[in-house]
Formats: C-alpha cells, sequence, structure tokens
C-alpha cells in the first residue's frame, strides 16, 4: 500500500480515537505510518457482526415480553455472552445458569444471586426484576 | 489499596498492534530503542492459522499471528533480557501485585480482555482476552495506562481494571502480568534478526498439521470455495466478516500484518548490509495488497447481503495466490545467514 492510498472511510465506529496505524511506502520506498480513520470493507465486517448482535438482542427482548424467557436471556444476549461465557462469569454450572433464563427458575433466585448477574452485566438489580427494555436503536 | 500517586517516565507511543507496542515501550523505558517493526520481526509475530473447530463468539477462529505473550517472550530471549511473569487466581492478590511493582518503578504489561475496558470506542468491545496494556502509575486512584492503540494516556479505576484482567471466556487472562527485570550489558542484534526470521519462516512453512502457515491458508481457501453450499449464504457470510475483522481489525498495520513485516525486512536489510532482503521486503508489500484485494471482494459480498456464490470463488483464488506468494518468500528467507 502507497503513502496516498491509505483510506479515511470514517463511519463514526471509533468514537473519535484509536486510530489504526498503517504501515505504508512512501515515494522513497521507505516504510512510514499513517493513521487511517477506517475502511469501508472493514467497517462492513464490523456492523455486520453488530447486525448479528442487534437481532438477537431483539429476539431475546420479545421473548421476555412473551414470557418464554427471563431478562437474564435478554442481558446475556445484549452483552454477547452465550451460557458458557456467562456461567463462568457468575461462577455457576452451566445447567444451573440455563434454568435462571427461563422464567420458573428465574423468579426462584434470591437476592445474592440477583445481585451478582446485575453486576456482571453493569445494570441496577431493579432492570432485571422489573423489565422494561426498549427496542435497540441502529 | 494504597492511594499514593506513583508517576513512572514512561514514553507512550502509539503503535500499530498491541503486543508489539508494548514491547517496544517497555524495551525503550529500559534504553533499548527498537521499532515495532523490529520488534515484530525478531519476536516472529507473523503467523497464520485457521482452527475451526475452536469457536470465539461462536465463529471459528483465525489468527494471524501467534498466542498472545510469544513475541514479548521470544524478542527477550533473543536479546538476552530477563522478565518474569505472573499469573493469579485471586484478583486481589493479581492487584497487589501490581502494585508492589508500580511502587517500585516498575512499568508493568498486563493482559487484559476488551469487553469491559471503559475507555475502547464501544463498537470494538467484543469479547477478546489477547489485549496489552502496560500500566505506568496511579494518579488519583486511578491506574494510568499506556495502550498502545491509543494515542493519549488512558485511566482505569481499581475495579475496572481488575475486571478486565479477569475476563472470563477464551484464553482467560488470569490477571496475568509482566515485566523486565534485567537488561544485557550488551546484545547481538543481527543475531536475534535472523533467529527471528528463520523461526517466522518455519512457523509459515514446516508445521506439520495443515492448519498453520502456509499450509492453513490454502486449508482456509479450500473450505471457503464451500462455503456458501456448507453453511448457507448468511453463516458464510458471517464466517467471510470473521476473517476480514482479524485480518484488518485489532490493530495489525493492514493486511494481517504483511505490511510491518515488510517494514521490517527493510530495516533488516539495512542492519544485517544484505540487500537482497529488500526486494524480499517489496515482494511481501505485494503479498500485502493481495490480501487487501480479498478484504476488497470480502466487502463486496457483504454489501450484496451476502449473494453471489462465485464470489466465495474469487475470494478463494486471492487466497490461494497469497499462500504462493508466501511460500516462495519464506523458502527464501527460511536460507538466511548472518553474512
Amino acid at each position: 500500500m502507497k503513502k496516498h492510498e491509505v483510506p479515511q472511510d470514517n463511519e463514526g465506529l471509533r468514537e473519535g480515537k484509536a486510530w489504526d496505524l498503517c504501515y505504508v511506502v512512501d515515494e522513497n520506498g521507505d516504510y512510514v505510518t499513517v493513521p487511517s480513520c477506517g475502511w469501508a470493507p472493514k467497517n462492513a465486517a464490523l456492523l455486520q457482526a453488530w447486525d448479528v448482535i442487534h437481532e438477537k438482542v431483539e429476539e431475546a427482548r420479545q421473548q421476555v415480553l412473551q414470557g418464554k424467557l427471563s431478562p437474564i436471556a435478554y442481558y446475556m444476549e445484549k452483552n454477547i455472552m452465550d451460557v458458557k461465557l456467562l456461567a463462568s462469569y457468575i461462577g455457576l454450572p452451566k445447567w444451573k445458569v440455563r434454568r435462571h433464563l427461563k422464567f420458573p427458575g428465574f423468579t426462584k433466585l434470591d437476592e445474592i444471586v440477583l445481585r451478582r448477574y446485575s453486576e456482571i452485566f453493569s445494570i441496577p438489580v431493579e432492570a432485571l426484576t422489573n423489565f422494561r427494555e426498549r427496542p435497540e436503536k441502529k | 489499596m494504597n492511594n499514593k500517586d506513583i508517576q513512572i517516565h514512561f514514553d507512550h507511543r502509539q503503535a500499530a498492534h498491541c503486543e508489539n507496542g508494548v514491547t517496544s515501550n517497555l524495551l525503550r523505558f529500559y534504553n533499548i530503542h527498537l521499532s515495532e517493526a523490529m520488534v515484530f520481526g525478531i519476536g516472529s509475530g507473523l503467523f497464520f492459522a485457521y482452527m475451526p473447530f475452536i469457536k470465539l463468539n461462536n465463529l471459528p477462529v483465525i489468527s494471524f499471528r501467534p498466542w498472545p505473550g510469544m513475541i514479548f517472550n521470544r524478542i527477550n530471549r533473543r536479546l538476552g533480557i530477563s522478565i518474569q511473569r505472573y499469573k493469579f487466581k485471586d484478583p486481589r492478590e493479581s492487584m497487589e501485585a501490581l502494585d508492589k511493582n508500580l511502587e517500585k518503578s516498575i512499568p508493568t504489561g498486563c493482559l487484559v480482555g476488551i469487553y469491559h475496558l471503559t475507555y475502547f470506542p464501544k463498537a470494538y468491545r467484543f469479547h477478546f482476552n489477547g489485549h496489552n496494556i502496560v500500566v505506568m502509575g496511579r494518579e488519583n486512584g486511578e491506574y494510568l495506562i499506556s495502550d498502545p492503540i491509543m494515542e493519549d494516556i488512558e485511566k482505569l479505576s481499581y475495579n475496572d481494571l481488575m475486571r478486565v484482567r479477569f475476563a472470563k471466556g477464551t484464553y482467560p487472562p488470569k490477571g496475568r502480568m509482566y515485566f523486565i527485570t534485567e537488561i544485557p550489558s550488551s546484545y547481538d542484534l543481527k543475531k536475534a534478526i535472523v533467529l527471528g526470521i528463520r523461526q517466522t519462516s518455519q512457523d509459515m512453512l514446516r508445521i506439520p498439521i495443515p492448519l498453520f502457515g502456509v499450509k492453513g491458508i490454502r486449508y482456509l481457501a479450500r473450505r471457503m470455495r464451500k462455503w456458501p453450499k456448507t453453511l448457507g449464504p448468511k453463516k458464510a457470510c458471517l464466517y467471510l466478516g470473521q476473517i476480514i475483522r482479524m485480518l484488518e481489525e485489532i490493530g495489525t498495520g493492514g493486511a494481517g500484518f504483511r505490511f510491518i513485516y515488510a517494514a521490517f525486512l527493510r530495516e533488516a536489510a539495512k542492519e544485517l548490509n544484505q540487500l537482497w532482503l529488500n526486494d524480499i521486503s517489496k515482494e511481501m508489500t505485494e503479498d500485502g495488497d493481495r490480501w487487501r484485494e480479498f478484504a476488497i471482494i470480502a466487502g463486496r459480498i457483504f454489501k450484496d447481503r451476502c449473494g453471489l456464490d462465485e464470489s466465495y470463488s474469487a475470494a478463494a483464488d486471492v487466497l490461494m495466490d497469497t499462500a504462493s506468494r508466501e511460500e516462495h518468500i519464506f523458502q527464501k528467507l527460511s536460507k538466511i545467514t548472518l553474512d
């Protein structure tokens, strides 16, 4: 890649920081670094990954509203976790976490375990007990 | 926790990639001035691995670099620098050990997860546990962080730092920290460069498992041709997206480190006084450009909402070409000697 070819496709994904340093060839054939604020194919790959996550989160939200899943299932998706990852954060076996994803298991949870979940998701406990999430803005 | 402010005169410089940057910055603190590219080359940072049976965020693992920590270990071994590394079971204990280091004015590298890294742009925060930072002091109860991806010095609270050091998931960091303990009075840079190049050639050509190096690229290309059929259009598109993210995203300096490596070869040519390395550097740059063409084709596939089976073949063709180019490059590089 040449110095003048460094892509600058800013799509606001980087919040104005963490520019990529690109290694490029200058006029003399030497390597120099040039900051880049993004490149369309990379941005597309990243946005595509988020689309999938947003879809899953919305699906989980619907299921919580229909009473099929507990709020923990919603926040699990929202934090891009699966049962395995959530279980290792909370320090419980996977089968127990799986129970908490459904309402019957969820309603039996005591204050302590609820607090631990809320800490992992960085939300207040009330967000779990009184679920009022809205659809995400894209 | 002791709240006393600690300032270490640590020269934070941004780099393309976190581990190179951390290593280069740490070495400079001890008066060893090596560029990011040099660190990358001596530490044999270039690699390729495709491991479809290990999943990260439900997608197969593809890597353009060795395990986190390898670059740092190798460069220190090759220059005769003594280091110490620790990992912990107890988070509080790990923070105590870090505090003790800071009180002795030792800038300390930490392996962390990105997901809870508060200063990182939100769109880039996934559960990825191979990020490296240097903790370089404490101010008003917050830790000063030299993160080579960021332009400026960042800050993390005690709890936030503890949290990222004990991230969970694939390859959990377990509070891993590392630092330099002793610097030799002299070191042989030329020999280190040759060793670094030889190892990379070995890794790219001679690992007898078809998932790694040049063979790994070919394996990926063969699988990719079939993706639209075996995975269906949607999943195939996600798999491709994962590759592009690994190729370009997490600070590779472009084209999965190929450009940094080309920069290293150019520096090596000067250092070793072996001008043929300049030609190889050019070939490596061309190879990197091919990887970028691959990314452009992939970008088109994303745009077309992931249709077009033949595009996957076109992308795979480019991969096959990069594999041949790299095979050729490393066959020549594997014959490098000191004179």
